[in-house]
């Protein structure tokens, strides 16, 4: 369970470093937000483990790894680090020893955060209770699991220089370029990826991880953020939801741990770099409502699915998401509607929507070719325009998810 | 533009159980504090439909007897099939072999005492006890008084007669402390009727048949466009849990 | 050997309504509160399914969610002359279990009593002299209705209650309830829809001169955030209400209302599958050092708390009193003592159940508070001066369920199975409406409740004993109130009628009602209550005793909302007194 994280005052550090004075609260605040920028948290804490200390299990296509603890465990953790070697780490991906780091730990974002910040969350991650937790981290299988291969991909596809910011853009524009492509790694899970891991060049356009379709977040009008005004896009990472959407799965603990901690300054800045990011302009037809398919899924769907997201699929208040003209239901992937279908799923918990509501699952109960139809249903019903699904899709899925 | 492996962040499926269903993540987490309320997916303990084939409890005989008790008490007409074909016999047999049967919800400390109308059944034998020793006792009632004939082969108007005379207390037949034959005519009764209006997945009230009849629409949740038409039919048919349509 | 534990400012027995109440106000204050639960968590994705949620059988019947009379049972007998034998089954009430307890798989009606109930005895008393209530043991609360009016607020505002207000701010307001205590506001959310059986009641109650109004509901009517910032969805008059978990989040339950706050607190804690053995008292027998309980492995463990508030069941909560022996006990031969004393229900029978050729109900489309109601009947609204019984009922008329196994009724005289019995039935399904009285129910001297001398849980702990039947003016009330039902039915001209009666010899075996009040009663003497005005104990300053158990005898109304009402009342108390100063609230 995540415990309180003494930060102000005197704090008496584990931290390996030489003896010095207790640090600067400044510099520990600073540090704190620049952990929740770069949502640390999220991948260095275990389910039901003790916060950064690591041991969360990361499933990528080359196999499994484990997140290291990077507390201030001498021992276990990162406590014996000096700062040079934790800046190294963070933004070459090179950990002590010259041990090269898959990018799982998205170096290649981070590489754009400034050398002061990067000390200050040296500091605070300094004042986090130490945890004593040996972390076996490389579990992918040969050959993914040799190290020195990242130099060569590193080679091929890392540019660590900053970005160059586009001439006549705003301090907003500026600031939420750096946040998304900076420490916020937003391309991490929305920008799709080559067969060697790496990012494609349609940026935050979408992407598949293993079992969940992080959805296209440019301005493209249908499928990503372009319908949304920046206050709208605002509130849904402040609280994970607006009237459009709600967040869950991944997404609701990167809303839970970083952007609802986020300064609405910045959150804005998001905001409006994402609707800047131009999308395809692709605008499909919606297939005819009296087709079989439809028909089939619009009965199951008054069956299964209204008594929460209402027949005319608009949702109720902020509890049930709408399904019409949520950009989550029309992606090119049907990914992440099948398995919220068949596993359920839960919202995100922020201060402001604390419900933390989930769905149940219907796995039990719908065949493959139901939640097909369902799905191929409300991804053309009510305005929404997007490819059907098909059974065979679905039993893919199904079988990926129930050998986890 | 920077560049990262793809990679799966969050914590919901390495370590979940490769089953379609689960118990809910809850039976485990006997301490909550400080967090979001538990969910895990696929979490959930859906009914399990019963195997049509085949009996559990009942013997051939008792099956016999079954089969021809249901079928009087909703006989078969154009209104609906009868209570054999409406599957209730199996339905009572799943529900004697599971823990409706064993009585394993009850209280079932003693002493065994006999108590007054008021106070509920008393006797020591559940009702896969209760099945059993009535069944036998009315196979013995129907041998002697009917020339040796088992249940199953009277006529349909000795078959009413002989459970008219269970309901009404005429026939006593020799049961147990606190089971008396007006009971076990009224364990029948309710059994038979809950098998025939219960969802298909227990085994009776195939093809909906029982809601078909009556105009109950089953395995809905959402009314709400039709609350306030009044005095108007529902237009839609019955669906089953698992989804069967009629 | 029990383990002992670090110590806890609060810890609270059962966590239902009032458990969740009494930890969210009491950590928003800064306790450190522990909640003992000897059930297992619920909620709604993983135990409420909205695909497989609606089923008769095992939720209705087969009772899947309630106490299974294994864990806990209870003796009962209807008078001293009888011996109390063990309900092997639940029937008449059915307790909840688990987190959220009752407050899971209740109706939702979510009423108020009257400003007459909580002055009962003096109020009688005053108007018809005490003769009138001679045979009757009526107690006055020890707070009124104006007192408390706040807190009821607060949980309707909690809940997201559907209702039309009847006073406000003393104003009489159409379409309410024109008797009920004036309140400070409207409800939060308007009535659920009308169905058609609620229609015809409300035209014919209007001729007959009454003034019906919709039964306040806690299916809420439209989506809603409540004043913790949870969100609900709306009622889909679904039909499996009572005896079900709600799958869609529009019962107001402590899941769907407060739970998701309240576990993501730190200062909170909630241990399931925990039951607790029984209260320990200081050597003095004059506070409590701490509470005994049983995990899920057979593990005693002893948990050290300032304060102890039990908030299981009102039954299970005077159980706990006797085993822990707290208070003195009640002697129903000399009237003396206060634990188990005064033990009500509710009293039914009287109504009417019509049948017509040309109207169709479709009663499957229900919920467990859509049912109008009027109180013109109610309480002590109107003269008894020339009846032979005090007290009334609240007489309604709506739509719950349609579910088959126990919902299929026949005109009278038609046989129980066979040709005739399922002609009947498919013709008559749908088109039968019901019309009934919920009467209170008011104490005397011979309805208690004390430990059983025979029969034993499974840890060898004596089960509670109810010694119960319906007092004779509560019988005289319901059949007189039924009078008045007859008519208002007879004026819809059914194509036939059938009417019930009330009658002696209370009967553990039909589903009555799980509305059990009595036997930690709150008031202002500790000779005649178990409890202060604040539910402290007089005895055991250190113990809060919440629920139904508090009542002195019950109103004609559903308790849910006055037990709620008093969680937050105590709440405050707490908060605001006894936190500073902890002691007695009340001089004995």
């Amino acid at each position: 369970m995540k415990r309180a994280v003494a930060v102000l005052g005197v704090a008496v550090l584990a931290c390996a470093t030489a003896a010095q004075a207790a640090p600067d609260p400044a510099r520990i605040a600073a540090g704190h937000y620049q952990a929740i920028l770069a949502d640390c948290l999220g991948c260095h804490t275990a389910p039901g483990g003790k916060p950064f200390a690591g041991g969360l299990v990361l499933e990528t296509p080359f196999g499994k790894l484990a997140t290291p603890n990077i507390t201030p465990d001498r021992d276990t953790g990162i406590g014996g680090w000096s700062p040079a070697q934790f800046r190294d780490a963070i933004k070459s991906g090179v950990a002590p020893g010259g041990r090269r780091l898959y990018p799982a730990m998205p170096y290649p974002s981070y590489a754009r955060i400034s050398d002061a910040d990067i000390n200050d969350l040296w500091t605070y991650l300094g004042t986090v209770a130490p945890v004593r937790n040996r972390v076996n981290v490389n579990l992918l299988s040969f050959p993914f699991n040799i190290r020195a291969l990242m130099v060569g991909w590193n080679w091929l596809f890392f540019k660590p220089a900053a970005a160059a910011s586009k001439p006549g853009k705003s301090a907003d524009l500026i600031r939420g370029e750096y946040l998304v492509n900076g420490p916020g790694h937003c391309g991490a899970c929305h920008t799709p990826k080559n067969l060697f891991g790496a990012d494609r060049a349609a940026a935050l356009t979408g992407a598949s991880l293993s079992g969940w379709f992080a959805p296209d977040i440019t301005a493209q009008a249908r499928r990503g953020v372009g319908s949304w005004r920046v206050g709208e896009l605002v509130t849904y990472l402040k609280s994970g939801h607006n009237s459009h959407s709600m967040a869950s799965g991944p997404m609701a603990e990167v809303i839970e741990n970083s952007t609802a901690q986020m300064r609405d300054t910045d959150l804005s800045a998001i905001a409006a770099y994402l609707k800047d990011v131009p999308g395809d302009g692709a605008s499909p037809t919606a297939l005819a409502a009296n087709g079989a398919r439809m028909k089939a899924g619009a009965a199951l769907y008054e069956e299964n699915c209204q008594g929460c997201h209402n027949p005319g699929g608009d949702g109720q208040s902020i509890i049930f998401p709408p399904l019409a003209a949520n950009p989550v239901v029309q992606q090119a992937s049907a990914e992440t509607l099948i398995r919220v279908v068949l596993a359920g799923t839960q919202a995100a918990q922020t201060a402001r929507a604390p419900t933390a509501a989930a769905m149940p699952s219907f796995a039990w109960r719908l065949d493959d070719a139901q939640v097909a139809d369902i799905l191929t249903y409300i991804r053309n019903a009510w305005g929404n325009a997007a490819g059907a699904v098909s059974p065979n899709r679905v039993a893919r899925s199904r079988a990926a998810l129930q050998r986890r | 533009m920077s560049a990262a492996l793809t990679f799966c962040r969050r914590r919901f499926l390495a370590s979940v159980a490769a089953l379609p269903v689960l118990t809910a993540s809850h039976a485990l987490a006997r301490s909550l504090s400080g967090i979001k309320p538990p969910f895990s997916p696929f979490a959930g303990d859906p009914p399990k439909p019963i195997n049509p084939l085949g009996w559990y409890f009942l013997r051939p005989a008792e099956v016999a007897m079954m089969e021809a008790i249901v079928d009087r008490f909703i006989p078969g007409d154009h209104l609906s099939p009868g209570g054999k074909d409406a599957g209730c016999a199996t339905f009572i047999d799943r529900q004697l072999a599971g823990s409706f049967g064993t009585s394993s919800r009850l209280y079932t400390k003693g002493p065994f005492m006999p108590g007054l109308p008021t106070q509920g059944y008393q006797g020591e034998l559940t009702p896969a006890g209760r099945y059993r020793l009535g069944l036998a006792r009315l196979a013995d009632h129907v041998r002697t008084h009917y020339a040796g004939k088992d249940f199953a082969a009277l006529n349909h108007g000795q078959q009413d007669e002989v459970l008219a005379g269970l309901e009404s207390g005429k026939i006593e037949l020799k049961l147990a402390p606190g089971f008396s034959s007006r009971a076990f005519f009224e364990l029948m009764l309710q059994n038979t009727m809950e098998g025939f209006f219960a969802d298909p997945l227990y085994g009776g009230n195939r093809g909906m048949a029982s809601w078909k009849m009556i105009g109950f629409p089953g395995a809905r949740y959402d009314y709400r466009d039709y609350v306030d038409k009044h005095n108007q039919p529902y237009p839609h048919g019955p669906v089953s849990i698992y989804g069967e349509h009629a | 050997m029990a383990r002992l534990l670090p110590r806890k400012d609060v810890v609270i027995m059962g966590l239902g309504w009032t458990g969740s109440i009494l930890a969210q106000e009491l950590t928003t204050a800064g306790l450190e509160v522990l909640a003992l639960e000897r059930g297992p968590w619920r909620d709604t994705a993983s135990d409420f399914n909205i695909g497989y949620m609606p089923d008769e059988l095992r939720y209705a019947i087969r009772k899947d969610l309630f106490l299974q009379p294994a864990q806990e049972a209870m003796t009962m007998r209807n008078n001293r002359t009888q011996t109390a034998l063990p309900m092997r089954d639940y029937g008449s009430f059915l307790p909840g279990a688990g987190v959220g307890g009752a407050g899971v798989h209740w109706n939702g009606q979510c009423w108020r009593y009257a400003p007459t109930d909580f002055e009962c005895k003096s109020h009688l008393t005053r108007r018809y002299g005490a003769r009138k209530i001679a045979e009757l043991q009526l107690q006055d609360w020890g707070v009124t209705f104006d007192e408390i009016e706040h807190c009821y607020d607060r949980y309707e505002y909690l809940c997201g209650t559907s209702g039309k207000a009847g006073v406000i701010k003393g104003v009489v307001q159409p379409g309410g309830n024109p008797f009920e205590g004036s309140r400070s506001r409207e409800y939060p959310n308007p009535p659920l829809k009308m169905p058609y059986s609620s229609s015809l009641f409300t035209k014919a109650a209007l001729e007959y001169g009454l003034h019906p109004f919709p039964s306040p509901s806690a299916n809420v009517s439209r989506p809603y955030v409540n004043s913790l910032g949870v969100a609900m969805g709306e009622c889909t008059y679904c039909g499996y209400c009572e005896r079900f978990g709600c799958a869609n989040y529009s019962k107001s339950t402590p899941q769907t209302t407060i739970l998701p706050v309240l576990i993501k607190k730190r200062n909170f804690e909630l241990r399931t599958e925990c039951e607790v053995m029984k209260i320990n008292l200081h050597p003095d027998g004059k506070s409590a050092k701490s509470i005994t309980y049983v995990d899920a492995t057979g593990t005693e463990y002893e948990q050290p708390g300032d304060l102890v508030i039990l908030c299981g069941y009102g039954l299970m909560n005077v159980r706990m009193m006797f085993l822990s022996g707290i208070g003195k006990p009640y002697d129903p031969r000399t009237g003396d003592g206060v634990v188990g004393r005064n033990y009500c229900y509710q009293t039914g029978g009287g109504g009417a159940t019509l049948f017509f050729d040309d109207k169709r109900f479709n009663p499957f489309m229900g919920a467990g508070a859509l049912i109008s109601a009027a109180h013109d009947f109610n309480g002590d609204v109107f003269d008894h001066s020339n009846l032979d019984f005090v007290g009334g009922a609240s007489i309604s008329s709506g739509q719950t369920n349609g579910r088959p196994i126990g919902s299929r009724p026949t005109p009278p005289g038609t046989p129980r199975w066979g040709s005739q019995w399922k002609a009947a039935t498919a013709a008559t399904y749908g088109h039968v409406m019901n019309i009934g009285g919920s009467g209170s129910s008011y104490a005397t001297r011979g309805n208690y409740l004390d430990l059983d001398p025979t029969y034993t849980d499974s840890h060898g702990r004596p089960l509670l004993r109810i010694t119960f039947d319906f007092p004779d003016n509560d019988i005289r009330m319901q059949n007189w109130v039924g009078t008045q039902v007859e008519k208002i039915a007879r004026s819809l001209n059914p194509k036939a009628m059938t009417m019930g009666k009330a009658s002696k010899g209370w009967n553990v075996v039909p589903y009555q009602s799980t509305h059990n009040t009595g036997g930690a009663i709150m008031g202002a003497d500790p000779k005649t209550s178990a409890v202060n005005r604040y539910l402290q104990c007089w005895d055991v300053s250190n113990v809060f005793v919440m629920g139904a158990s508090a009542f002195p005898q019950n109103a004609a109304v559903n308790p849910t909302g006055t037990v709620c009402a008093l969680a937050y009342w105590a709440a405050e108390a707490i908060r605001d007194r006894y936190i500073k100063h902890p002691g007695p609230l009340v001089p004995a």
